[in-house]
């Protein structure tokens, strides 16, 4: 018996391994490139020969990383937490309630998940010119919910179902309006259900390249993965490689924190005791 | 504290079904009133109506003399137990009891003292700073009831409270529902599947059928006399035997043998004007063995001989199974019974005839036994529409209705 769970372990383990390496390796590829000097930036080697963080003064030097920095941070949260709320919101009455045209919604909201959104981009500049959203924080939030909220239903209602309707019902009984019921016993409840659902809202909004490049023109609104795009070397025959890694070493710092900030408060098994059985 | 009263309650569906017909009943203040019935039959759905977590279609529920059909749960002041429990995981002990008690934004020091005070009364002192996960089942259980009764509501429902506990703790729980239930002196409606429970708990126990009531009143006297032939299948275990009969010439001819109709019964099925095909209803501990009978009790019922089929010697009595020639007794109701027993498929030729015999009884299985049963305690029922043709005068009247 101990000799095939070893071995098993061994198996388990070795397969680990090789799914990090994979995982890992252009993570770590970009990381040694940020520290390589211009000169040895095309050597080869894994190792840098000659450290520098040269790349990464370069960035902070200029005020157009730093800005687009401060624009990515501000619009992803403020869709995120938009998209979530609401997203609550509406995966509870999907979970909850029976209303007419309820299939109707969750097919649509399927349907704009599935919609390509290349195909949106340019109504979408269109439309915004006109509002006079385009190149600002509100041109940017509104398309990303849009976009983040079916995905935030989906996971959500998933978690709103697996809570046992009685304890709704026992607030109710025990003199809780429905909104305190939801509150203060069903949203605690569903806590780890919004936490993955914000991860996932965040990282769209973070990654997303498609709709920031087009609908934003300026530094007023542009985001990092647009910013990076627009670096340029120190004279114009030169490539910014070295600080384009050195960028996308930085923007992956956020969104590491994020994740581990918010992984600590996924537990499983937050609805174990509630009910038996 | 108060009263319910349910005035031609009815709760139809949104497809059409009606749950609850036309449910009547008065609850007295401080009463402990038991819903029983197969799965199905509505009580669940009344409960909830009470509680205000399910619509009442048509017809009026009091609280206290005030009308409520309308109101939200949580301005009828009542207290729920779920048959889940559904404690709130999130909190311990002492939140969960204390959340009813924070809605209604008392201050912590009551909160605080009115916790203690319930923790004590069901010796959850100790556990108060657990958190649910971490209970066991009967401890589960308890803390539902803290919740309860911590904030002095002014009624109690029970949805099948204890249907999740293991048997020992069930009756060990019982007791503690029905001292708990005379110590606070609140009006209570608990509802479970089970008629044992029924039997035990309750001041009045009202048996629901299909969404009606079929009868309300105190435990013995629904074991006694039976409205209809649901009720006497129903409640019992084992279950009354049921036998066809058809009245000729003055007798009633089973399989049993040729049962003489006395004055009484005879009177009744005349008053009744009763159908000549009927249904003989027998308790299985109004049979014994002929053997243990005096002369005079002998002269009130009537002996027959039949192959024993089966023994089970519970100590204090014997369970003896025999066999019986002859049709079974089929109607609606025994058919819904059987199919709430599970037993649905279960029927062969001639019937099984449950009794109860004392334990000095010396029968053996496979031998041929004589064995005697009371004249005085056995019903009849209208096999069409399973009316009791036996009650006795005046019983009729008595329900369903204001309390014992």
């Amino acid at each position: 018996m101990a000799d095939t769970t070893t071995k098993a372990k061994v198996r388990w383990g070795l397969l680990d391994v090789a799914v990090v390496v994979f995982a890992l390796t252009p993570v770590l590829w970009i990381m040694s490139l940020s520290f390589k000097t211009p000169a040895t930036l095309t050597d080869g080697k894994f190792i840098p020969r000659e450290w520098t963080l040269e790349n990464y003064r370069t960035i902070f030097v200029t005020d157009q990383f730093v800005r687009a920095l401060v624009n990515s941070i501000g619009i992803a949260l403020i869709a995120t937490t938009i998209a979530v709320v609401l997203g609550a919101m509406a995966a509870y009455a999907i979970s909850r309630l029976d209303f007419p045209g309820k299939r109707a919604l969750v097919g649509v909201s399927l349907l704009i998940a599935m919609f390509p959104q290349v195909s949106l981009v340019s109504p979408l500049f269109e439309i915004e010119r006109q509002l006079g959203l385009f190149d600002t924080w509100p041109g940017l939030i509104l398309p990303y919910i849009t976009f983040a909220l079916p995905l935030a239903i989906y996971t959500l209602s998933a978690f709103f179902k697996q809570i046992p309707w009685d304890l709704e019902k026992a607030a109710k009984m025990d003199g809780a309006t429905q909104g305190q019921a939801f509150r203060r016993v069903i949203a605690p409840l569903a806590a780890p259900g919004l936490f993955t659902t914000a991860i996932l809202v965040f990282i769209f909004c973070w990654n997303d390249f498609l709709f920031a490049i087009s609908l934003t023109s300026t530094e007023r609104s542009r985001t990092v993965p647009v910013a990076l795009s627009f670096f340029t070397g120190a004279s114009q025959f030169e490539d910014p490689t070295g600080a384009i890694c050195a960028a996308a070493v930085v923007i992956t710092i956020p969104i590491i924190l994020f994740v581990l900030f918010f992984q600590r408060r996924i537990v499983s098994g937050l609805t174990s005791g509630a009910v038996k059985g | 504290m108060a009263d319910i009263v349910l005035d031609k309650v009815s709760k139809e569906f949104p497809d059409g079904t009606t749950a609850v017909r036309d449910v009547d009943l008065e609850i007295a203040d401080g009463e402990f009133v038991i819903l029983v019935g197969p799965s199905g039959c509505g009580k669940s759905t009344t409960l909830n109506m009470i509680a205000g977590l399910e619509d009442i279609s048509s017809g009026e529920l009091r609280i206290a003399g005030q009308r409520v059909n309308d109101k939200a749960p949580r301005d009828r002041d009542i207290a729920m137990v779920f048959q889940s429990y559904a404690l709130y995981p999130n909190m311990t002990v002492r939140e969960n009891m204390a959340f009813p008690l924070r809605l209604a934004k008392l201050d912590k020091e009551t909160i605080d003292r009115k916790v203690e005070e319930a923790a004590k009364v069901l010796e959850l002192t100790p556990l108060l700073d657990r958190k649910p996960a971490n209970l066991s089942g009967g401890q589960r259980q308890r803390v539902a009831m803290g919740r309860a009764i911590v904030r002095q509501p002014k009624a109690f429902l029970m949805d099948e409270p204890l249907s999740n506990l293991d048997a020992k703790l069930r009756v060990q729980m019982r007791t503690v529902v029905s001292r708990l239930q005379k110590q606070l002196g609140t009006t209570t409606v608990y509802v479970t599947h089970d008629q044992t429970e029924a039997m035990t708990l309750g001041d009045r126990v009202v048996i629901m059928r299909g969404g009606a009531v079929q009868q309300v009143g105190p435990p013995q006297e629904l074991y006694d006399h039976p409205n209809n032939l649901f009720v006497a299948g129903f409640i019992g275990s084992p279950s009354m035997n049921f036998l066809t009969a058809t009245v000729e010439e003055g007798t009633l001819r089973t399989a049993l043998g040729d049962v003489p109709i006395g004055d009484r019964i005879r009177r009744e099925l005349e008053r009744a004007d009763a159908p000549r095909e009927l249904i003989l209803g027998i308790r299985p501990e109004h049979f014994e063995d002929a053997e243990l009978i005096d002369e005079e009790t002998r002269r009130r019922g009537m002996e027959f001989t039949a192959p024993v089929d089966i023994v089970e010697s519970m100590g204090s009595d014997k369970y003896v199974y025999l066999s019986v020639e002859g049709e079974r007794a089929t109607s609606a109701e025994l058919e819904e019974l059987a199919a709430d027993a599970g037993a649905a498929d279960f029927s062969g030729a001639g019937s099984n005839l449950v009794t109860r015999l004392s334990a000095e009884s010396s029968v053996t299985e496979g031998e041929d036994r004589r064995v005697w049963f009371n004249l005085e305690k056995i019903h009849l029922f209208d096999p069409s529409d399973g009316r009791n043709l036996t009650l006795h005068e005046g019983r009729l009247t008595e329900f369903p209705g204001s309390p014992a």
